[in-house]
């Protein structure tokens, strides 16, 4: 693969996955927690797992990890089946939430655990101890105990003992979780970095949307034990297949209504008697005169005092709520429907001053592309 | 610091006297030179000299000590891996009757623990001597191990075990390299409790002991009986002077890792 090559396995039917799942399902006695899940995930992939708790996650990645057995369906990692594997006999890595570091051993102690149980020569572990700490840059604080340590700097152990044994996948549990917000950031970078650096299969848990957005090549978005999409973070966020998505990322307007019109690319949701249909994008599951919703995010809606005549999609509405949020300005505006729509503008002029503020009656509109019309 | 009020003197001060007088007597007349209890011979180690000459004596402290050691082992043993059963075993069939069975020796009197063990001694015909002392204790403290140990593995994070294993060890091996030097702390102290609890037994070691072999606790109860000698406050002086240095050694380790601890904590953050 040459660099001007984008990185999309998942394309490609060529590609052998890494992991693959077939129909796999959890049961807890009566409780379904996984149910006729398939998936593949590529070699190298940073691939993210996101849904609120509860949906399922958590479950899927500790049966990749061994440490629950799968009640249906068939899980393959590397092409063999991991029926009845136990975790110290898989290829296979986790950083835990907890970070679950030993309490009774030092940083270079910690790292080392693993490769000690491994047919790694004796003599070797030592580098390769040394060369974890520089990949994590924590070579300082070799000597001393997990309790000695930073948040961050924990953290940073956590993932250098999980790769230490070169896994060919490495699971990940909210690892971020316990991180305040900026270091939170930071250290996404840090973790895609080093994912490259290594080029290990990263499967990382986390119901951080943003985070997901961030780190991740494809996201699987996952809803009371399945996945209800999965796609590239830019798919998930333009092109959601359902309202459930569309709605767990980011922000999003819905108003729902009847499909009135479908040929090829463009759709027309009519949503109410005596209102112009809104013009859009069609997208999953949009049936022609089945009931339908619109979605847009907020940063693609225009609000302006005059009416804008030159677009399709307007609507008048009065302005109920601002936002300043500093980078960003949202407004919430109320249809005469009584549909609340917000419509997002960036800041980028200090001090901007619109002409718009609370009570004031305002035009939104939006472009025939900028939303998409879904199937209810 | 504060001032302590009136009240608080005048409590403090009665509360130690009630605690420390009957032992500081005993410490005292410890080193009478006259036979009579009561009274005030003059200063004399005389006593002690006894003490180590009595066969009796030495004889039972060894039986005690050597109970003591190997019955706390065993109780420590099995009440870790019950303690283990307990908090880790999930639901199993008969769960909630072995953990009532495990805790009933707490409650139970011990008159009663010590007369069953006798009965159960005789009808599978062991002699009585100091492998049934110690059978003894290893059940009635295994318990007490158990309490101390399954609190501690409660709040032990499940995790740490999990990335053990993820990291290649097996079940055993896991347990090995990281539970147990992790739960070792509440491990010991239920060994010390143990041995402290056999150490002190009078009721079941009465019941099982045999002639061949008296533990220190007997010796000195039946010894008593015929009148206080100076050679017991002799021997309770020892023994007080042993626990506190325990006590007083201990609570200082204790004290500095503390501060150790919260000065590398400060280090860090």
């Amino acid at each position: 693969m040459s660099h001007t090559e984008v990185f999309a396995p998942w394309d490609d039917p060529e590609a052998t996955p890494l992991i693959s799942c077939q129909d796999v399902t959890k049961r807890y006695g009566e409780f379904t927690a996984i149910e006729r899940l398939t998936l593949d995930i590529f070699p190298r992939e940073f691939f993210a797992l996101l849904g609120p708790s509860g949906c399922g996650k958590t479950t899927l990645m500790r049966m990749l990890g061994g440490f629950e057995d799968v009640s249906g369906g068939r899980i393959t990692i590397d092409g063999q089946d991991m029926a009845g594997i136990p975790p110290n006999k898989r290829a296979v890595n986790m950083m835990f939430q907890s970070y679950a570091l030993f309490p009774h051993l030092t940083v270079w102690d910690n790292l080392a655990f693993g490769l000690k149980r491994s047919d790694m020569a004796k003599d070797q572990i030592g580098d390769r101890v040394e060369a974890m700490l520089k990949l994590v840059q924590l070579q300082k604080f070799a000597k001393r105990k997990p309790h000695q340590l930073s948040g961050g700097q924990k953290q940073r152990v956590a993932l250098a003992r999980a790769l230490a044994k070169g896994p060919k996948l490495l699971l990940l549990d909210e690892p971020l979780g316990a991180l305040d917000k900026k270091l939170r950031q930071q250290t996404q970078f840090e973790l895609m970095d080093i994912q490259e650096k290594t080029g290990t299969t990263f499967v990382i848990v986390t119901h951080d949307q943003e985070e997901a957005m961030t780190v991740a090549s494809r996201i699987a978005v996952m809803d009371e034990g399945r996945i209800v999409q999965v796609d590239t973070p830019g798919r998930i966020y333009e092109a959601p297949n359902s309202v459930y998505v569309a709605d767990f990322i980011g922000d999003v307007n819905v108003i729902r209504g009847r499909v009135s019109a479908l040929n090829g690319e463009s759709a027309e949701l009519n949503w109410g008697e005596g209102k112009r249909p809104i013009r859009a994008t069609a997208g999953a599951g949009a049936v022609h005169d089945a009931s339908g919703a619109f979605v847009i995010r907020p940063e693609k809606v225009t609000i302006a005092t005059e009416e804008p005549t030159d677009r399709h999609n307007r609507v008048k509405g009065v302005v109920e709520d601002i936002a300043y949020l500093g980078n960003l300005s949202t407004f919430h505006v109320r249809l005469e429907s009584g549909d609340l729509i917000s419509a997002q503008l960036a800041n980028s002029r200090r001090f901007a001053n619109r002409g718009i503020t609370w009570e004031d009656p305002v035009w939104l509109s939006w472009s025939d592309t900028a939303g998409l019309v879904l199937g209810d | 610091m504060r001032r302590l009020s009136a009240f608080n003197v005048v409590s403090l001060t009665f509360g130690f006297a009630f605690l420390y007088i009957p032992m500081l007597i005993l410490v005292v007349y410890s080193f009478n030179a006259s036979r009579l209890v009561t009274v005030w011979g003059g200063f004399s180690t005389r006593w002690y000299g006894e003490l180590v000459r009595n066969e009796a004596f030495l004889e039972a402290a060894w039986v005690t000590l050597k109970v003591g050691l190997i019955s706390s082992t065993i109780a420590t043993v099995l009440g870790t891996m019950a303690a283990i059963a307990m908090v880790r075993g999930g639901r199993f069939m008969g769960r909630t009757l072995f953990s009532g069975m495990i805790y009933a020796p707490l409650v139970m009197p011990e008159v009663i623990t010590g007369l069953s063990l006798l009965l159960l001694f005789i009808s599978i015909g062991l002699e009585r001597g100091v492998m049934t002392i110690v059978l003894a204790h290893a059940t009635f403290s295994m318990c007490y191990v158990s309490v101390v140990v399954s609190s501690r593995l409660a709040s032990f994070d499940v995790s740490l075990e999990e990335a053990a294993r993820d990291l290649g060890c097996t079940g055993w091996d896991a347990f090995r390299s990281v539970t147990l030097p992790i739960i070792a702390p509440a491990v010991v102290s239920g060994w010390l409790l143990a041995f402290t609890l056999s150490l002190d037994d009078l009721v079941i070691a009465s019941f099982t002991a045999g002639p061949a072999a008296t533990t220190l606790p007997i010796r000195i109860f039946s010894s008593v009986r015929l009148g206080v000698s100076p050679e017991i406050n002799a021997l309770s002086t020892i023994i007080i002077a042993l626990v506190a240095t325990g006590v007083i050694a201990a609570s200082l380790t204790t004290k500095r890792a503390i501060l150790r601890r919260q000065a590398e904590e400060r280090a860090a953050a």
